[in-house]
């Protein structure tokens, strides 16, 4: 129903409870995959497939009821997609927090520095408080990488691919204002291409690090954790963010969007970019210092 | 408000399953929390009763972790959270002139992935081994090392809370910048909706942070990062950090909308205008930014340097200033007030001096020097519970009490609501007030056993929390008795009461608030 005010109030929806199913039924298949349960990747793959199936079904119902929206709804939309980006950049900066506070304070420590000099002596002689730390603590538990992973090969590629599709997205984002929809097809095409290509080099990375040449891995110690927590946590958000951009450039071929009201466009957007900053992060804190 | 089917409700079960009324899952919420607020109660009588006499006599002590565990997590996130999300869905769209939350759909979805997340907590009682016993706090390695099984569970029905919480927030900021009446600016707003404003905020900042924290212990417990972990680089004060820095925000997440709603109430028994009322929106809004440092006065026994503690001590007790403004504030609008005591009244009247006394013991316990005797043992327990207990719940009470007539159309039983005052009065102090004594001399938190001369504080703790709890029917009985009739409710309920909900919408509200904006003057 719409107010009298032209305020759109959905009708009761049966996509919200789906919704919170599907999570569900994601979750209590992940928790019994980690625990190594027989049914735990399948229960897993269909929350996840369901979790999917949901968003399409909602999604679809919001793009089929928008022409009823009024600008304030499309003020709500907004704000709730901003509002939802710093809940994901506060979710970054506990990953960055971490990485700094292991690095800045107790990196030293445990290497004996302020009154911890028996720290080191006493428990952990062999180890060297250099960053990125190639001898751990204790070395045996957990087997420090044999070198660090350097900035200028793959990450800086990644970072112009990253970098120009955010340019290309904007240009995109442009066309599609002024109604030129080729232009707006061929760049959506680039921005997308330019995200699995980082995506790709990004595996390539991977495999490179836990190549035993390396032996840079989530257990190396509190590098490679933080290494790995924080490059796959933006990587997972590229995907999502590649998701949100090939349906995007599907929408565009189907004709959706207008000049002046293209929401979805531009929250996909706004979440591009926010992925984009989230490297620069990164980039600078995990790979340049 | 002519439209004609204004208030078309739909039927049955879809009713709630599909809702997207705000009426409607705010009700659920606030049920859902009652039946928290039983279960995390029931936990606590089990506690309650073990500590009633020094040796061991029901449970053994693993399953006494298990309980001040689950009794903390439950109470917070399964009662006093839900609660307030409850009174800003019914209240903040009337309260502001809206006609619903501003994302109705994910509304009902913010409530529906709490019974799964609960479910998911509740059911880790029965799986092997044993349901999560580290306290509420889920430190490191006591989490991660040597956490049961079960902590993954754990683990991801915190996420489910932090989703939907997210979810929750995300929806009240957008409802109140976007969804408000003409001529409702900002500096209008009635400061209930202002609380939830600032709350909603601290938990877009902060719940991201505690998915953060739950999945550095599930990464360290199962794919072998060293977050927490010295052997790797990590260290386990490092869990103490982050968890903090969600954890102390997550206290004034719990305490602003209490503020909200007592300063609703205070001014219409006093029949006064609230007194000072931009100073409470400038304190409110300094507390939630100060919250954000203080975070390590939680860890000053584990290790800090010189300069964190003292830091973090000075900026503790700077806090204290803008909550003395509210407390000020309150007792200003008071002051030659014409007062009346109805229950509403009574119980804000209660708060005002019973979560004084706790945020007194909390400026005992921010100077660093003292709280290396106090941390860790009763009198810290005697805090969180005068500013939780007296205060959160107390507050909940208050506004149930006071928006009951509002929302059902019948006033409560006054007397019944004047007995459940008077006992939860007592008891609660008799409950908590002894606690102080327990921690002063040194008993210890979380430990299922104490020396012999503990015992006399304790029976009478014991005994206040058996009267406390029982007590708590009689809340049910009277809610359900006022659903179901009583006295029918004027639509502006009390003789002083101010604001678009009592104002401008009739008992019981109809279930679609403002079809068309109300003027604000
Ligand atoms: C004047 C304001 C306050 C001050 C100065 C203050 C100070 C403190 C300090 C220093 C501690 C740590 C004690 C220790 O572990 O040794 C503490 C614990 C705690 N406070 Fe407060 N507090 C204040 C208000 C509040 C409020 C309003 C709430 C919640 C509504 C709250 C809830 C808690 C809780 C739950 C704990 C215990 C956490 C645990 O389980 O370890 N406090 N407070
Ligand atoms: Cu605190």
């Amino acid at each position: 129903m719409s107010t009298n005010d032209g305020y759109y109030i959905p009708e009761p929806s049966k996509w919200p409870i789906i919704a919170s199913l599907t999570l569900f039924v994601t979750v209590f298949g992940a928790v019994n995959t980690i625990h190594g349960t027989s049914f735990g990747m399948p229960i897993l793959m269909i929350g996840l497939i369901s979790v999917l199936a949901m968003m399409y079904g909602w999604f679809s119902t919001v793009v089929a009821e928008s022409p009823s929206y009024n600008g304030q709804v499309d003020v709500s939309f907004r704000m709730g997609m901003m509002w939802f980006i710093l809940s994901e950049v506060m979710f970054f900066a506990a990953f960055f927090g971490a990485l700094f506070y292991a690095r800045v304070l107790v990196m030293p420590w445990l290497g004996g520095a302020g009154n911890n000099a028996m720290t080191h002596e006493v428990l952990w002689p062999t180890f060297e408080a250099v960053w990125p730390i190639l001898t751990n603590p204790d070395n045996t538990a957990f087997v420090a990488p044999k070198e660090a992973m350097g900035a200028w090969g793959l990450p800086a590629i990644n970072t112009l691919l990253l970098l120009t599709s955010s340019v290309t997205l904007t240009i995109a984002h442009h066309a599609l204002r002024k109604g030129e929809r080729a232009k707006l097809n061929l760049w959506m095409i680039v921005t997308l291409a330019l995200g699995v290509a980082f995506l790709v080099l990004q595996v390539v990375e991977y495999m490179h690090a836990y190549d035993d040449a390396m032996g840079l891995t989530l257990a190396s110690g509190i590098y490679g954790s933080t290494f790995f927590m924080l490059t796959g946590f933006h990587g997972f958000h590229v995907t999502i963010g590649g998701i949100m951009i090939a349906v995007m450039l599907v929408r565009c071929l189907k004709g959706h969007f207008t000049a002046d009201n293209h929401f979805a466009f531009e929250a996909a957007a706004w979440y591009w970019h926010f992925v984009d900053v989230v490297w620069l992060g990164l980039f600078i804190f995990v790979y340049i210092l | 408000m002519s439209d004609d089917h204004h208030d078309h409700k739909p039927t049955g079960l879809g009713r709630w399953l599909f809702s997207t009324n705000h009426k409607d899952i705010g009700t659920m919420y606030l049920w859902f929390s009652f039946i928290m607020l039983f279960i995390g109660g029931g936990m606590a009588m089990i506690i309650r009763a073990e500590l009633y006499q020094p040796g061991m006599q029901l449970v053994d002590p693993d399953f006494f972790n298990q309980m001040t565990t689950l009794h903390g997590l439950i109470m917070v996130f399964g009662v006093i959270m839900p609660a307030f999300v409850g009174f800003a869905n019914w209240l903040v769209p009337m309260m502001i002139g809206a006609p619903d939350m501003a994302l109705p759909r994910m509304n009902n979805m913010s409530f529906w992935i709490l019974p799964f997340a609960f479910g998911t907590l509740l059911s880790t009682l029965f799986m092997e081994g044993s349901a999560p016993n580290f306290g509420w706090t889920f430190y490191a390695p006591l989490s991660t090392t040597y956490g049961p099984a079960s902590t993954d569970y754990f683990i991801f029905g915190v996420h489910l809370m932090g989703i939907s919480s997210i979810m929750g927030s995300i929806n009240v900021i957008v409802t109140i910048l976007n969804m408000r009446a003409p001529g409702m600016t900002l500096m209008k707003m009635p400061i209930f909706v202002w609380t939830w404003l600032i709350t909603a905020f601290l938990l877009i900042a902060v719940m991201p942070v505690l998915a953060g924290v739950v999945t550095m212990m599930l990464t360290d417990r199962n794919f072998g990062t060293s977050f927490f972990e010295a052997a790797g680089g990590g260290d386990p004060v490092m869990f103490q950090h982050v968890f903090w820095f969600f954890g102390h925000p997550e206290v004034y997440i719990m305490i602003l909308p209490s503020f909200g709603i007592i300063s609703q109430i205070i001014p219409t028994f006093a029949r006064k205008k609230l007194f000072g009322y931009s100073s409470m929106v400038y304190a409110t809004a300094s507390i939630a930014i100060l919250s954000f440092i203080v975070w390590a006065h939680h860890m000053y026994t584990v290790g800090m340097p010189l300069a964190g503690e003292l830091f973090f001590m000075l900026a503790t007790m700077l806090i204290a200033v803008p909550t003395g403004v509210k407390v000020f504030n309150w007792t200003a609008t008071m002051w030659k007030g014409s007062l009346t005591f109805e229950t509403p009244m009574l119980f804000s009247v209660a708060f005002i001096i019973l979560f004084t006394i706790g945020g007194f013991s909390g400026l005992m316990m921010s100077i660093t020097p003292v709280d290396f005797q106090y941390h860790d043992t009763y009198f810290i327990v005697a805090h969180f519970h005068y500013v939780l207990v007296t205060g959160a719940l107390f507050a909940i009470f208050a506004g149930a009490y006071y928006w009951l007539p509002k929302w059902t159309g019948n006033m409560y039983d006054e007397t019944l609501g004047k007995v459940h005052f008077w006992i939860s009065l007592v008891s609660v102090n008799v409950l908590f007030f002894p606690m102080h004594f327990l921690g002063l001399a040194g008993m210890p938190r979380r430990i299922p056993d104490y020396a012999l001369q503990f015992t006399d504080f304790n029976q009478m703790a014991s005994i206040g929390a058996f009267v406390f709890g029982g007590i708590q029917l009689l809340f049910l009985y009277i809610v359900i008795k006022c659903i179901r009739g009583g006295e029918k409710a004027t639509d502006q309920v009390w003789e002083g009461a101010e604001g678009l909900e009592f104002e401008q919408l009739p008992s019981p509200a109809p279930f679609h608030s403002f079809t068309q904006a109300p003027e604000v003057k």
